[in-house]
């Protein structure tokens, strides 16, 4: 049952990622994976969710590189998890244009600092099944 | 959208407020009113026959409130809603719902933005997404460039393809005594351009400019007894398919394939019979996506289907005739400055860039980050 007094989606999910885990849901009436994480499993709009961690490892759909003046070319893409979801992150590690579509990427956590919450970013993973 | 009949209603007057760069502290509301009265002279009707009112603006959050007060009007009817570049497009359709069942017999649909003057980002700021803004994607643009690079991957599509758009756009502008852009576009120049967004350089993106519009619409028969002749409303759609880019399932498929038959079936008209389309053209992925999807070509020949200038004055398929979002102009939410010009198609006073014989137009609205689709068709008197 969702306890929006005690406990936000967002939370949880930052709970997770401040111990170094990609957290996610699934909806356990119809075992689907979702992202990003809700209250109410969506089509369905039932409380039975369950949070699961993540492998951590998953595939670039699409890409992009932003350039900022002044700044170094910086990648924003988005990624499959190999659970059946899908979010949006960036590629690091490598050079923003060297990111390609199919690429098998590793999770690991930005930590943030005072201003923003911990987030997660990728690393290439090789030919990781 | 089973319950609106085709040709129920029609525009009567359309008019654009001054586009550009506008003098400095004119406000967003000061274009509305302008370009309301400038489409209700158009029409020969008074302020005091407006008894419907439909506003969305990103400057003004309760548009109807600000418009209805600063004309001194009590409008019957209202709607602000807010769905982005498109919503106009689906005030279109809720005008006809009000206007079908007697609710109201005039309604106005208005936009102003002065996003050139204040800047975008004090016009339209983000919402901030835990999920999406540590990121920093520069949306919209980052949204469709992923669109667009999915694109390219699955189907082949190139850069050359996305700037054959843009260069269209331009060839059209050069036609519109109204356009911003005065200067002809290249190729070469698309590419070389500074680089925003993979795949998209500045020359891949709209206009950043100050605007607005209104367009007037009534029932049939009043219609018939205005100063111009009735663009009627033949068809009609509408979808929302998500609001962050994130959630949209697939990248190289937008919500017109839904909004699109759903207008084609109301309308009773095909493909073939559409002699012009306005397509919302906030990057050059959108009319090559929104061809696809509105059944002009099959998915994935969006990209050859534009080359060779085929989409340009002359081409094979006329399309953006204004000179687009790319090249005309674009005050943020541009979907009603896309309808007037397929409206304008119709009555045949585009001058140097007028289609022959266009008696069926296609007017689709694209908002948020490709996230609501809505898709009107005209037609002239010969059509109904």
């Amino acid at each position: 049952m969702s306890d929006l007094m005690n406990e936000s989606p967002l939370g949880v999910y930052v709970e997770h990622l401040k111990k170094g885990q990609l957290a996610y849901q699934v909806c356990k009436d119809n075992n689907k994976a979702f992202f990003y994480p809700r209250a109410i499993a969506p089509e369905t709009g039932s409380e039975n969710i369950e949070w699961r961690v993540s492998k951590g490892l998953g595939t670039v759909y699409t890409t992009t590189v932003v350039y900022y003046k002044g700044e170094a070319p910086l990648n924003v893409a988005m990624i499959d998890m190999d659970e059946g979801y899908r979010l949006m992150s960036r590629v690091e590690g490598i050079a923003a244009m060297d990111v390609k579509i199919g690429m098998r990427v590793k999770f690991r956590v930005n930590p943030g600092d005072e201003k923003t919450l911990p987030f997660p970013v990728f690393t290439p993973a090789g030919d990781a099944k | 959208m089973s319950g609106l009949k085709r040709g129920s209603i029609a525009v009567v007057g359309a008019a654009e407020s001054d586009l550009g760069q506008v003098a400095q502290h004119t406000s967003p509301v000061d274009l509305m009113a302008q370009a309301t009265m400038r489409a209700l002279d158009d029409c020969g009707l008074k302020l005091k026959d407006v008894d419907g009112l439909f506003v969305a603006a990103t400057q003004v959050r309760m548009g109807p409130m600000s418009l209805a007060e600063y004309l001194r009007i009590k409008p019957k009817v209202f709607d602000g809603t807010q769905i982005g570049g498109s919503s106009f497009m689906t005030h279109v359709a809720h005008a006809q719902m009000a206007i079908q069942l007697g609710l109201c017999e005039v309604a106005v649909i208005a936009y102003g933005s002065t996003q050139r003057s204040v800047s975008r980002a004090a016009a339209s700021p983000r919402e901030f997404n835990p999920y999406e803004s540590p990121y920093r994607p520069i949306l919209p643009i980052s949204a469709y460039a992923m669109a667009a690079a999915r694109h390219m991957h699955q189907y082949g599509t190139t850069r050359e393809h996305l700037a054959e758009v843009a260069v269209a756009a331009r060839q059209w502008a050069l036609l519109n005594p109204k356009a911003w852009e005065k200067e002809a576009l290249t190729i070469e120049q698309v590419l070389n351009a500074r680089m925003v967004s993979y795949p998209f350089t500045v020359r891949d993106c709209c206009l950043v400019v100050d605007g607005g519009g209104a367009i007037v619409l009534t029932s049939a028969a009043k219609a018939k007894t205005l100063k111009k002749k009735p663009v009627y409303v033949l068809g009609v759609g509408e979808t929302l398919s998500h609001a962050n880019i994130s959630s949209l399932p697939d990248f190289t498929v937008t919500g017109a394939a839904v909004s699109g038959p759903q207008a084609f079936r109301m309308a009773g008209v095909t493909q073939k019979d559409v002699k012009m389309l306005s397509l919302y053209d906030a990057f050059t992925i959108n009319p090559i996506l929104f061809l696809e999807d509105l059944g002009f070509c099959p998915k994935g020949e969006g990209g050859r289907f534009v080359s060779g200038g085929a989409i340009a004055p002359g081409g094979k398929l006329a399309v953006n005739t204004s000179g687009g979002g790319l090249s005309y102009c674009h005050p943020g939410m541009y979907g009603l400055l896309v309808m007037i010009e397929a409206i304008r198609q119709v009555r045949g006073e585009c001058g140097e860039r007028q289609v022959k014989n266009c008696d069926v137009s296609l007017a689709h609205g694209n908002g948020g980050v490709l996230s609501s689709q809505c898709t009107v068709i005209f037609g002239s008197e010969n059509t109904l």
